[in-house]
């Protein structure tokens, strides 16, 4: 049991592995504690998969795409049973919003929000499964060819902890929908609402093994899924140095085919002609959404100069108006960082800034002497050779600066290694039409900003990462094209 | 005059999948004797439902037709009236079509998030799921066709395809194109509008799920005119989609005949697209109503002839019970029937005495008992062709193997009938004729059977018979036909696009082609300025 502020408790259900269709303790019989970020308290422990918990996964997974149903059903049947996940996903929607908020400090008028629309999700993936059309080929011989998209295989999906269950599904529904199946390794720090969703997953109908669950470490449990030479696709959303290393031990291992959706240091570009009041809005929501914890975080907010008095006046007051506090409280807007490391990262950051002589208008310092709560801090006179331009900070940490010209803020918003996504707020149609191809980045804003939907695809460019989640573009992920050949006689036409 | 014509040929057509083993089922039916329901004929089974559906569904509301008149709907069973329905004229087609042009261009429903459109045809689906038998058993009541197979067929099939329009209401994409210059191009696909549907009355409810599917999927609001014939499903269905939370005026269902109802509809000046399914004669007609008021598009989905090939190395067994099923199914009132049974001479001798044994088993009866396989035509107009076509067939020579003759003298049951050494002049190798009668032809060679095949005016399908892949690879590409069933027969997928060549028709339902008949492609220009690539 594990108490909220309010006084009521929430019973742990599910802590152990889910390997082929049952809750299973891990191999070594070791466990690990999960966090109650508003506390440092501990919530649950938990079962720590190591190798051999991953081996029997994998097997587990193999065994199910090699000869069990999943595959073989038509991508009709598929659907229904996913579209009944989304049903059972509907009627616990509170039991699994506090999950998240409780493991991952998340405010929970969020969290009711995020669960329905990860059941939305699977609605989409449902409707997408008997929609994966191959293609019919013109031939410059006498030939007929077709192509065939065919399910990769075992895919191995490695979810961070900041939306424990957006990224679950935008990686487990489009690989379903395809026919695969999968291990899927949550963040050591958020691993309860997936070990619930594997719970829901079996009451709907998946047969057992295609979903395989097994909370643990990444150099541990991470690390075993990417040199796995059984599976045959990694699926990796986390920190760009970590990409790295799933990448290599995916090309040392069996050169399993890889997506990565990594770092960001997402610019937002505020032109004279936006309404500063909205555009103050939006930059802000734009850092300090799900504490800053986002990978498109707005991390970069370029102003004009001809309007930029006045949206930072605006800017930092209603930064100082943001209500930080214990996430389950309704008018709270702004949890604890997820654990201790990122809040003494985010912090060292700030430090940082101060002393490469950024100007910080307000925040700075953490709040409180329990938990992992930070004050919204947003820095002026940011340069670009500066860190805190440079690195994601992944915390509520604004780095705001003045430009001149449109060509100077391309150049600006480009001078990154990151290329996740981009702001833009202006009402001059060229202005946001020449910006949006300018922007090297995979999702461009233009006067909104968080905007994720299931229909519209998401991915990086440069360090950011490669292969897109959401959209019919995700299903590509986990099919692989085969082209089919025969000669073809006496046809009346080529 | 066009509208007269209408009359009696508005409505019809189309088949669907079922039997996809049809050895099992010939099985689970064996032990049954040939016409052994023909005494049931006269001791008909009750149907176990009410029929709470009568009128017009205008705007979200039950309504009587403006001139208060009805007409009845039948028992094809025993020819008797089962309930007197809302007969539509011009009048009640401006009701409804102002219901839905209000509702297109001020109501919720193109507004909408698709997300929140698939819900609801999502909701739709589980409704009907839950009054299947009902459902059911009201199509055969009215229809006539065997009711396990409008239960475990045509239903299941009617909810996997508002599942599967559920799913593209919310995967509809424009596209991005490149200029030449600096231009900024965006396709986007919008709705049509106001959709006029004409169904007819040989698979009521799917004919009604191909239709109205796509249209709702894609934002359009509807006017359905049912077949006469068998106005009752889609009414009650109709229902059931405004339970599930269908905005009033979005869809609109309009009873009647094709002269004072069907043609009013084609002819609206406010209606901005028109599918009709049906048969051929009155496609031309529906095509030149079009023409002639707005030129609204069409989508046409009329008749065939459809030749069903068994070359020399098919399996012999396999390929009788497939072309009997073809042929057969649904009591022959199938548009792509495999009304052509080709076979090739060196296996035709052995084929034509199995054919003949099968259709002489084959069990017909009261719809509502089990293991019937075919029940009574639709109505006496349908079944006295048929009778002429038989006639027509003997008096060109062709040989009778079996059949030939009504059953009983109550309803419009009539003998499973195969005629042999069958030639392309004859009328019966010609013509639609929609009903039990089997033509089978004999061909030498691929050549032959090519050219045979193709000399129709029809283009709706056909079946081949082959294990050797070149020869189903040169088939597949020779026969002008929408579709081609390689060993298989009247599989009819959700995804799988249906329609015909030349006169059969013009363009595709179900699949993703189905939605291009409802919606507009519009594409938007505007310059760019330094653009960083085009």
């Amino acid at each position: 049991m594990a108490s909220l502020s309010n006084g009521h408790s929430i019973d742990i259900k599910f802590t152990k592995l889910f390997i082929n269709g049952q809750f299973v303790d891990s191999v070594s019989g070791k466990t690990f504690e999960t966090i109650d970020p508003r506390t440092g308290d501990v919530i649950a422990s938990v079962a720590e998969a190591t190798k051999e918990d991953v081996d029997s996964a994998v097997q587990a997974a193999r065994h199910a795409f090699d000869s069990g149903p999943w595959p073989r059903m038509s991508g009709a049947e598929r659907g229904r049973i996913l579209m009944k996940w989304a049903d059972l996903i509907d009627q616990h929607t509170e039991e699994i919003a506090a999950l998240d908020t409780m493991d991952a400090g998340k405010l929970f008028q969020y969290c009711k929000m995020e669960v329905p629309s990860v059941a939305n999700m699977l609605r989409y993936y449902a409707g997408a499964a008997d929609k994966i059309h191959g293609e019919v080929l013109k031939t410059a011989g006498k030939f007929h060819a077709y192509t065939l998209l065919e399910p990769i295989g075992v895919v191995g999906h490695i979810i961070p902890w900041n939306f424990p269950s957006t990224l679950f599904f935008n990686k487990v529904s489009p690989s379903l929908a395809a026919g695969c199946t999968m291990v899927v390794k949550p963040a050591e720090q958020t691993p309860l609402s997936a070990l619930f969703y594997a719970h829901l997953a079996k009451l709907a109908g998946i047969p057992d093994g295609v979903l395989n669950v097994v909370p643990g470490f990444g150099k541990i449990a991470g690390s075993a899924v990417c040199s796995h030479m059984d599976i045959d696709k990694i699926s990796f959303t986390g920190s760009t140095q970590t990409g790295r290393e799933v990448m290599q031990a995916a090309a040392k291992s069996n050169l399993k085919q890889v997506s990565l959706e990594l770092g960001g240091k997402s610019p937002i570009i505020i032109f004279d002609d936006a309404d500063v009041d909205t555009a103050s809005q939006l930059a802000l929501i734009g850092i300090l959404f799900n504490k800053g914890e986002v990978c498109v975080a707005g991390s970069r907010v370029f102003v004009q100069e001809g309007i930029y008095d006045e949206f930072e006046k605006k800017l930092v007051e209603k930064a100082k108006a943001w209500v930080v506090g214990d996430p389950f409280e309704p008018n709270v807007q702004q949890g604890p960082q997820v654990d201790k490391r990122q809040f003494e990262k985010i912090l060292s950051y700030i430090e940082h800034g101060k002393r490469e002589g950024a100007t910080l208008l307000t925040g700075g310092k953490a709040i409180g002497n329990k938990g992992y709560y930070i004050e919204p801090t947003i820095f002026a006179n940011v340069k670009e050779d500066m860190l805190i331009a440079k690195d994601e900070i992944f915390g509520p940490v604004m780095a705001l600066s003045k430009f001149k010209t449109m060509e100077e803020a391309i150049e600006r918003a480009n001078n990154t290694t990151y290329g996740l996504a981009a702001g833009i707020v202006t009402k001059n149609i060229d202005i946001a039409n020449t910006v949006s191809r300018s922007v090297r980045a995979g999702m461009i804003w233009v006067n909104c900003y968080f905007i994720f939907e299931h229909d519209i695809p998401f991915g990086g460019y440069k360090a950011s990462g490669f292969g897109k989640d959401y959209g019919m573009e995700a299903l590509h992920k986990y099919l692989q094209v085969k082209s089919v050949v025969t000669p073809i006689y006496n046809s009346p036409w080529h | 005059m066009a509208a007269r014509r209408l009359s009696s040929l508005v409505s019809r057509s189309l088949a669907s999948s079922l039997l996809q083993s049809p050895g099992r089922t010939c099985g689970r039916w064996s032990n049954l004797s040939r016409f052994s329901t023909a005494a049931a004929v006269q001791e008909l089974i009750t149907p176990q439902v009410q029929i709470s559906y009568t009128q017009h569904l205008i705007n979200g509301k039950f309504v009587d037709a403006a001139s208060g008149k009805t007409f009845p709907a039948y028992d094809p069973r025993s020819g008797e009236v089962i309930a007197y329905v809302a007969e539509g004229d011009a009048e009640d087609i401006n009701r409804a079509v102002s219901a839905a042009r209000k509702a297109f261009d001020e109501g919720p429903w193109p507004k909408m998030t698709a997300y929140e459109r698939s819900r609801i045809l999502l909701r739709f689906a589980d409704l009907v799921e839950k009054h299947s038998n009902e459902l059911a058993a009201l199509e055969t009541w009215n229809n006539g066709k065997p009711f396990e197979q409008a239960l475990m067929s045509e239903l299941p099939m009617f909810v996997r395809l508002f599942h599967y329009y559920a799913g593209w209401a919310d995967k509809i994409h424009g596209l991005t194109v490149p200029g030449d210059g600096n231009y900024h191009i965006q396709v986007l696909h919008e709705p049509i509008g106001v959709a006029g549907q004409i169904i007819p009355w040989n698979f009521p409810l799917l004919m009604f799920a191909w239709k109205v599917g796509p249209a709702l999927a894609c934002g359009n609001t509807i006017v359905l005119k049912t077949a006469e014939q068998t106005p009752l499903t889609a009414l009650y269905v109709a229902q059931l989609l405004h339970e599930a939370g269908l905005p009033p005026g979005v869809l609109n269902v309009v009873s009647g005949y094709g002269p004072t109802a069907g043609a009013p509809l084609v002819a609206h000046m406010d209606v901005d697209k028109l599918a009709f399914t049906g048969s051929t004669e009155t496609g031309k007609v529906v095509l030149e109503l079009a023409a002639r008021s707005n030129l609204k598009p069409v989508t046409l989905e009329l008749g065939g002839k459809s030749p069903f090939i068994v070359f020399d190395d098919a399996d012999v067994d396999k390929a009788v019970e497939l072309a009997h099923f073809a042929l057969f199914f649904n009591q022959g009132q199938c548009c792509c029937a495999g009304s052509r049974t080709f076979v090739h001479e060196r296996i035709y001798d052995e084929f034509l005495e199995k054919a003949k044994a099968r259709a002489m088993r084959r069990i017909v009866g009261d719809p509502f008992k089990k293991g019937v396989e075919q029940g009574p035509q639709i109505d006496v107009e349908q079944f006295e062709k048929v009778l002429r076509y038989i006639r027509s067939g003997k008096e060109s020579n062709a040989t009778l193997e079996c059949g030939g003759a009504r059953i009983g003298s109550k309803g419009f049951f009539i003998e499973p009938t195969v005629f042999s050494n069958v030639k392309d002049d004859m009328l019966i190798a010609q013509d639609e004729i929609f009903g039990p009668v089997q033509s089978i032809l004999k061909f030498k060679d691929i050549d032959e059977v090519i050219k045979r095949a193709n000399e129709t005016r029809y283009g709706l399908a056909a079946g081949v018979f082959t294990k050797n892949g070149d020869t189903a690879n040169r088939m597949m590409r020779a026969l002008k036909v929408g579709t081609v069933w390689i060993n298989c027969f009247d599989v009819f997928d959700a995804a799988i696009p249906f329609g015909g060549y030349k006169m059969s028709g013009i363009g595709r339902e179900k699949g993703i082609y189905s939605l291009n008949n409802y919606l507009q492609v519009k594409a938007v220009v505007s310059p760019l300025k330094n653009p960083a690539w085009i």
